[in-house]
C-alpha cells in the first residue's frame, strides 16, 4: 500500500500489524488481542486524520495511486456485463476515453470515463487520462447513441485535463469540449456525472454537464490544478497548498456553493482502503438518482439542467 | 441601461481614449517595425501595412462595426464581480478588481451593446482584454446569459467578440461553470433559430475557446489571430518541442476547419453587414 506523507502515523501502525502477524506465523503465541487492538488504533487514527484533511491532502487522496479508476468501477457497478465500445468515427480511438453499455439491476445503461493508466506502460497507453478531441467526440457520439434508444448515461470523471497537445490543437480540443457542453445540455435522457478522482477543469467539463452532478469525498474539482495556479498567480510552483485552499475546490466547497448536487461518502481514509464499499456506495447514488430523474420528462429534464447551470455565479449590480 | 450616442465620425477614437498604445505620436509595429504616426494608424484601424492587427478595444469595435447615426444601447452597465470565494492570491481578488475598474473605466471584462449595422439589428457582447486579461468569471457569463435572453425577446442576431485569456482563476469554479452557463444559453438561442457569429479576435483561448467561442452558427477571425485551447507556452512545455510556423494563428484554424472565414479589420463592417444580410433575407 502507498502511503501518503500526512498518512505516516497509520503507516507506522500497518508495520507494527505486519510484524505481529509475522510472530503468528513462526509461532504458537496468540496474538489475535494485539491484532485486534491496533487495528482500532489505525481506525481511530484514520478518523483523526480524515477529520483534519486539507484541501491539498484532499487532492493527494484524489490522485492516490491504489485509488480505482473508470473502468474498475465500471465492471463492479455492471457486474461485469461491460461492452466498451470504441472511436469517434472519425479520427481514431481515444484511450483515454472509455465507454459503452452496461448493466445496472437490469436497467441498460451508457457508462462514459476518462480512465488513467495502472501502471507506467498504461498510463501512457491511456495518455495519463488526457483524452484528445476525439475523446471527446466518442464520448458524445455513445451519448447520442444512448440518447437514440432511451438509455440513462453515466459519466465518471477523472483527469488531469484535457490533453494540450499539437494534434489536439490541430483538431479542434476547444471545438470539442465547447460542442460536448452544448449537446449534453439538451440530451433527452437522465446524465449523472461523477468527479471518481481529479476534475481539472474543461478536461472534466467535457463529459461533465449532467442532471446531478456528484464528487466523490476525496476528489476535487475547479478550473485549474492547484499547482497550475500556483505557477500563474503566485508565479511559483511553492504555492500549491494555498492555492488548493483558495480554489474552494474539495466536494464539501463544491457543495456548499451549490456548484454540485452532492457528495458520495467514501469508506475510511480513502476509496483505495476498501474499494468494494466505494463501488457499492456509488451505485447506490447512481440508481437513487436514476429513479428520481424517471420521474421527470425528456424536456423537463433539459429546462431544470438549463436553470441549474444559468443560477451559477455570483455578482453584484448597483 | 445607459444611452449613448456617437460623438465623432469615424473610427477615430482619440489616442487619449486608447489604453493599448503607449503615450506619443508614433506607432511602431511590433513586427514589421515599421512606424507611422498614430493618426494615420487609425485612420487604418490599428492595422499595419504589413498586414498586423493590434488589439483594439470593445468600444473602438462597436465603433468600427455600427451605423453611428443610430442610437446603441449598453445592456447591463452595472454588474460587477462579488468575490465569492474571497479570493487571495499574491493580491486581494477584490483589490485587484478595484484597481482594473479605476484603471479601464469598466465593470468586468465584457460590455454588451445594441446597435444596427446598415439599417439591421445586432447585439454585440464584446470583450474587454485590458480587463484582467479579458478573463471569464460570473460577469461575463450572466451578461452573455442576459444578451441572450435580451436576442430571443427582440428577436435580434447575436456576435460574441471574444477576447480573452480563458477563464477567471480567482473565481475558480465559478468562473469554469460559465462555460456550461454559456454554452446552455446558447441553445436556447439555437431553438429560437436566432443566428449567432462568433468572432475570435487576438488572443481567445481556454474556457473561452472551449464554450462560446467555438459554438458560433459561423465562427469568424482577424488575419493573425491567436486561436487555441491550451496556449502555445503549455503546450511546448508539455511536448518539449518548438512549435510549426504559424501554430494556433486563426489561418492555421481556418486551415483546420474551425473558422469560416478571416476577415481583415478594414472590411469587417461590410463584410458583417453582408452576413447579417443571408440570415435577415
Amino acid at each position: 500500500m502507498v502511503l501518503l506523507d500526512f498518512e505516516e502515523p497509520v503507516g507506522k501502525l500497518l508495520n507494527q500489524l505486519e510484524k505481529i502477524k509475522e510472530v503468528e506465523k513462526d509461532s504458537e503465541v496468540d496474538v489475535s488481542k494485539t491484532v485486534e487492538d491496533i487495528e482500532k488504533k489505525i481506525e481511530e487514527k484514520r478518523k483523526e486524520i480524515s477529520k483534519s484533511l486539507t484541501p491539498w491532502q484532499r487532492v493527494q487522496l484524489s490522485r492516490h495511486p491504489d485509488r480505482p479508476y473508470t473502468l474498475e468501477y465500471i465492471k463492479a457497478i455492471t457486474k461485469d456485463t461491460f461492452i466498451e465500445l470504441h472511436g469517434d468515427r472519425t479520427v481514431k480511438d481515444d484511450k483515454a476515453m472509455v465507454g459503452g453499455f452496461g448493466d445496472i439491476d437490469g436497467q441498460t445503461v451508457m457508462l462514459i470515463g476518462q480512465q488513467k493508466g495502472i501502471n507506467t506502460k498504461m498510463r501512457q497507453y491511456r495518455n495519463f487520462g488526457m483524452a484528445n478531441p476525439e475523446g471527446y467526440r466518442k464520448a458524445l457520439r455513445l451519448m447520442k447513441l444512448a440518447e437514440k434508444f432511451d438509455k440513462p448515461i453515466i459519466t465518471l470523471i477523472d483527469t488531469p485535463g484535457a490533453f494540450p497537445g499539437i494534434e489536439a490543437e490541430e483538431r479542434g480540443q476547444g471545438e470539442a469540449i465547447a460542442r460536448n457542453l452544448f449537446e449534453m445540455v439538451k440530451l433527452k435522457v437522465p446524465v449523472i456525472c461523477i468527479i471518481i478522482g481529479e476534475g481539472a477543469s474543461g478536461g472534466a467539463l467535457g463529459i461533465g454537464v449532467g442532471d446531478k452532478v456528484l464528487m466523490m469525498e476525496n476528489t476535487w474539482y475547479s478550473v485549474i490544478s492547484p499547482e497550475s495556479c500556483s505557477s500563474i498567480l503566485w508565479r511559483s510552483w511553492e504555492h500549491k497548498e494555498e492555492a488548493a485552499a483558495a480554489l474552494k475546490l474539495t466536494s464539501s466547497d463544491m457543495k456548499k456553493n451549490k456548484l454540485i448536487d452532492g457528495v458520495i461518502k467514501e469508506p475510511l481514509g480513502g476509496a483505495h482502503i476498501d474499494k468494494e464499499k466505494a463501488f457499492a456506495s456509488v451505485k447506490t447514488h447512481i440508481k437513487k438518482y436514476l429513479k428520481e430523474l424517471s420521474g421527470f420528462s425528456g424536456q423537463e429534464r433539459i429546462d431544470n439542467r438549463i436553470t441549474k447551470f444559468s443560477e451559477m455565479g455570483e455578482f453584484v449590480e448597483d | 441601461m445607459g444611452w449613448f450616442n456617437r460623438f465623432r465620425k469615424g473610427i477615430t477614437t482619440e489616442t487619449k481614449d486608447k489604453k493599448e498604445i503607449k503615450e506619443g505620436l508614433w506607432f511602431k509595429c511590433p513586427k514589421c517595425k515599421n512606424v507611422v504616426s498614430i493618426q494615420e494608424h487609425n485612420e487604418n484601424y490599428n492595422v499595419c501595412e504589413c498586414g498586423y492587427h493590434e488589439k483594439i478595444s470593445a468600444k473602438m469595435y462597436m465603433d468600427i462595426i455600427f451605423d453611428e447615426e443610430e442610437k446603441i444601447i449598453e445592456l447591463n452597465p452595472k454588474l460587477r464581480s462579488a468575490d465569492p470565494l474571497k479570493f487571495v492570491d499574491t493580491k486581494k481578488y477584490s483589490d485587484r478588481l478595484k484597481a482594473t475598474q479605476e484603471k479601464t473605466g469598466l465593470n468586468d471584462a465584457i460590455s454588451t451593446f445594441h446597435g444596427k449595422v446598415d439599417k439591421q439589428d445586432l447585439v454585440v457582447a464584446a470583450m474587454n482584454f485590458e480587463f484582467i486579461g479579458g478573463s471569464m468569471g460570473a460577469v461575463v457569463g450572466e451578461k452573455i446569459s442576459r444578451a441572450i435572453d435580451y436576442c430571443i425577446d427582440k428577436k435580434v442576431p447575436l456576435m460574441i467578440i471574444s477576447k480573452s485569456g480563458g477563464a477567471r482563476m480567482m473565481e475558480a469554479a465559478y468562473s469554469l461553470m460559465q462555460m456550461t452557463k454559456t454554452s446552455a444559453k446558447l441553445t436556447q438561442l439555437a431553438d429560437a433559430k436566432i443566428p449567432y457569429i462568433s468572432f475570435l479576435t487576438d488572443p481567445t483561448t481556454g474556457g473561452v475557446t472551449a464554450s462560446y467561442a467555438m459554438l458560433g452558427d459561423i465562427n469568424i477571425s482577424e488575419p493573425g489571430a491567436l486561436i487555441a485551447f491550451a496556449g502555445p507556452r503549455v503546450v511546448k512545455e508539455t511536448i518539449g518541442k518548438d512549435l510549426p510556423e504559424g501554430f494556433q494563428t486563426s489561418e492555421f484554424v481556418l486551415e483546420h476547419g474551425f473558422l469560416d472565414y478571416i476577415v481583415p479589420r478594414k472590411e469587417l463592417h461590410d463584410k458583417l453587414s453582408l452576413t447579417l444580410k443571408m440570415f435577415n433575407n
